[in-house]
């Protein structure tokens, strides 16, 4: 008779591997420089932290209508208080900035309802990529249903810094995604004008595009036929991305091993279908880090249309420090322009790592 | 008789070839990779095609459905063409299922969604029809309580069956194997062998590239014998494995069969 095999039962780690104390063993106190490092950085913290505590919050002055106010030695947040409505709206009529909160109102409840479950979310997607923007324009720009004009020079501060952002990312990931598409593609014309628009842009700094964009289009635009620099900024600001962005989803492209075409293009699916089906779901889940620093980039890299007159957060809060009753308050300012840019980024950040953990169940590749 | 000889002589019966070579010829830059392959193979019939490495054998079978192109002679796969003409290769991949060496499920899909997804973007099935259908052919494959997951979860021969029956789900008139069990673990290239002894046995046209001798011997009407290129040798399986003409072919069947 064959003797039955039975595989012996797991057992439990050892119990000092695991708990707060076995941590701190392991990553702080493990080794001479371990501990060496440990001790070093703490003793850093402790240079820095104090300081910036007792500047910003202990000897700090919240209120007052002038510098003159701030009587503490701190930080003076009273000018933060005062401007905070222009840092926020720009020279937006402050009668009429209910419309851009009414805005934002608007998107966070359409993202909102993506958590409901019963919702069709391709027909909600497609009211939040055609509809709502639609809405959002004519609610700032008005000229519609009894809303005051309100012309682009005057968008600015924060509401500007998101717009820029915004549209920036929204429209520049479909075309990094066509250009991409397009770099790897068989059709040689498609292929060139896509590898000279990549490599032109990419030559280019952003300053310079956004001057050309300004200053140079409009001297060859024939007399009276101008548009918006709003939107001739938006368009060099996406052109720009989309090109950093091809190249990022090159990357992912590239990295799907070529059995995944031919299972797609044996199962009869088209160009398209396999692209959109197979290929591109899996290329951009792998460059997602890749597509979150592009966004970020882009984010802050719209401070820079302060080079071309209009003024964003950073444009705003830089002008408001030149006001004469509230000079010797740029630490203050650019202490909380750095606040809005971190805290923006870091959201980003944080939420690019949820979708990257919630698209990775089961999602192993073989 | 030559290979020309035996494709004529075979249409001269009036069987009905669903495959049909013709001079076919094809080069990877300068390496002449098939050199003048004349062979046609009728409706229901089950061919094996072995031979050493670098012999051309899978490039052969992936011109059947243009994942490679052949430059010199015609291709007539259910009468029509393989060309350029991308309307006749997509309605020919339609109706030719194909199974990887390495499985090629599609990662981020579930098993059930690998089986879905051609017949409902290609074929323009309902979702729900073409789930049933699906969960029939897992079944048949003996995989269905595995549905939901993704095929990072299955072990390698449970892929290659749900590969098969991702092949059947678009219901086709021809199944192509391309070395279906050399990727498998020794104990997974049984279940997937039974699934595909299963299949011959219902009638479906199968061209199989594969060094599994015993599956060739039960299952295959012709077993084809390719060396640099060529097809040197296609004998039904008995008198290839008995008689082989060629001392090509009997130098490689003395290898792979005894050791």
């Amino acid at each position: 008779m064959a003797i039955e095999f039975k595989p012996s039962p797991s057992l439990p780690p050892p119990v000092r591997s695991v708990g707060a104390v076995a941590w701190v063993r392991q990553n702080l106190l493990s080794s001479p420089l371990n501990v060496f490092l440990t001790l070093f950085s703490v003793y850093i913290l402790y240079l820095i932290i104090p300081p910036v505590v007792e500047w910003g919050i202990i000897n700090a002055s919240f209120d007052g209508e002038s510098k003159a106010d701030c009587t503490g030695s701190g930080a003076c947040w009273s000018f933060i208080g005062v401007y905070f409505d222009q840092f926020m709206y720009g020279l937006y009529p402050s009668e009429e900035t209910w419309r851009i909160n009414l805005a934002l109102i608007i998107l966070v409840i359409l993202i909102g309802v993506f958590a409901v479950k019963t919702v069709n979310k391709l027909y909600l997607s497609l009211v939040i990529i055609l509809a709502y923007p639609i809405v959002a324009y004519f609610l700032f720009a008005g000229g519609v249903f009894g809303l005051e004009v309100v012309e682009t020079s005057l968008w600015g501060g924060l509401f500007l810094t998101t717009l820029l952002g915004v549209v920036g990312i929204v429209t520049s990931f479909p075309l990094g995604v066509l250009l991409a598409l397009g770099r790897q593609s068989n059709m040689p014309i498609a292929k060139s004008v896509c590898i000279v628009f990549i490599e032109t842009i990419r030559a280019v700094p952003l300053i310079t595009i956004l001057f050309m964009a300004s200053v140079m289009i409009p001297l060859f635009l024939p007399e009276g036929m101008n548009f918006n620099k709003l939107l001739r900024v938006l368009i060099g600001i996406t052109l720009f991305s989309s090109a950093y962005m091809a190249e990022v989803i090159r990357g992912g492209l590239q990295a799907i091993p070529k059995g995944q075409y031919e299972a797609a293009d044996a199962s009869g699916l088209s160009y398209w279908q396999s692209m959109i089906l197979v290929i591109l779901p899996q290329a951009l889940k792998l460059v997602i880090p890749g597509i979150v620093n592009t966004f970020i980039g882009l984010f802050k890299d719209t401070t820079l249309v302060y080079i071309v007159g209009m003024f964003d957060l950073l444009g705003r809060i830089q002008a408001a420090t030149h006001d004469s009753n509230w000079l010797g308050t740029t630490m203050e300012g650019y202490a909380f322009a750095g606040f809005i840019y971190w805290a923006a980024c870091f959201g980003m950040s944080r939420y690019s790592m949820r979708i990257e953990r919630k698209l990775e169940t089961g999602h192993k590749r073989n | 008789m030559t290979n020309t000889n035996m494709a004529r002589a075979q249409l001269e019966k009036g069987e009905e070839a669903i495959i049909e070579f013709n001079d076919v010829n094809k080069w990877y830059g300068d390496f002449h990779v098939l050199k003048n392959i004349n062979f046609s193979i009728k409706k229901g019939e089950r061919i094996v095609v072995c031979g050493p490495s670098g012999s051309g054998k899978s490039t052969m079978i992936r011109c059947i459905n243009r994942l490679e192109e052949h430059q010199k002679g015609t291709i007539l796969v259910d009468g029509v063409e393989m060309n350029n003409n991308l309307k006749n290769i997509e309605a020919i991949r339609r109706d030719v299922g194909m199974v990887f060496q390495h499985f090629n499920l599609f990662p981020h899909l579930t098993i059930l969604e690998n089986l879905t997804l051609a017949p409902i973007w290609v074929r323009k099935i309902p979702k729900k029809q073409a789930e049933e259908m699906a969960m029939h052919y897992l079944e048949r494959v003996k995989i269905a309580n595995q549905a939901l997951k993704y095929p990072g979860q299955l072990s390698g021969g449970q892929q290659q069956r749900v590969a098969i029956a991702r092949g059947l789900c678009m219901q086709p008139r021809i199944m192509l194997f391309d070395e279906p069990t050399s990727a498998l673990d020794p104990e997974m290239i049984k279940e997937v062998l039974d699934v595909m002894v299963q299949l011959a046995e219902e009638g479906m046209t199968m061209v199989c590239v594969t060094h599994e001798m015993g599956f060739a011997k039960t299952v295959a009407d012709r077993v084809v014998f390719m060396d640099a290129g060529e097809i040197v040798e296609a004998n039904e399986p008995h008198a290839f494995f008995d008689n082989p003409q060629h001392d090509r072919t009997q130098m490689f069947l003395s290898q792979i069969l005894n050791h």
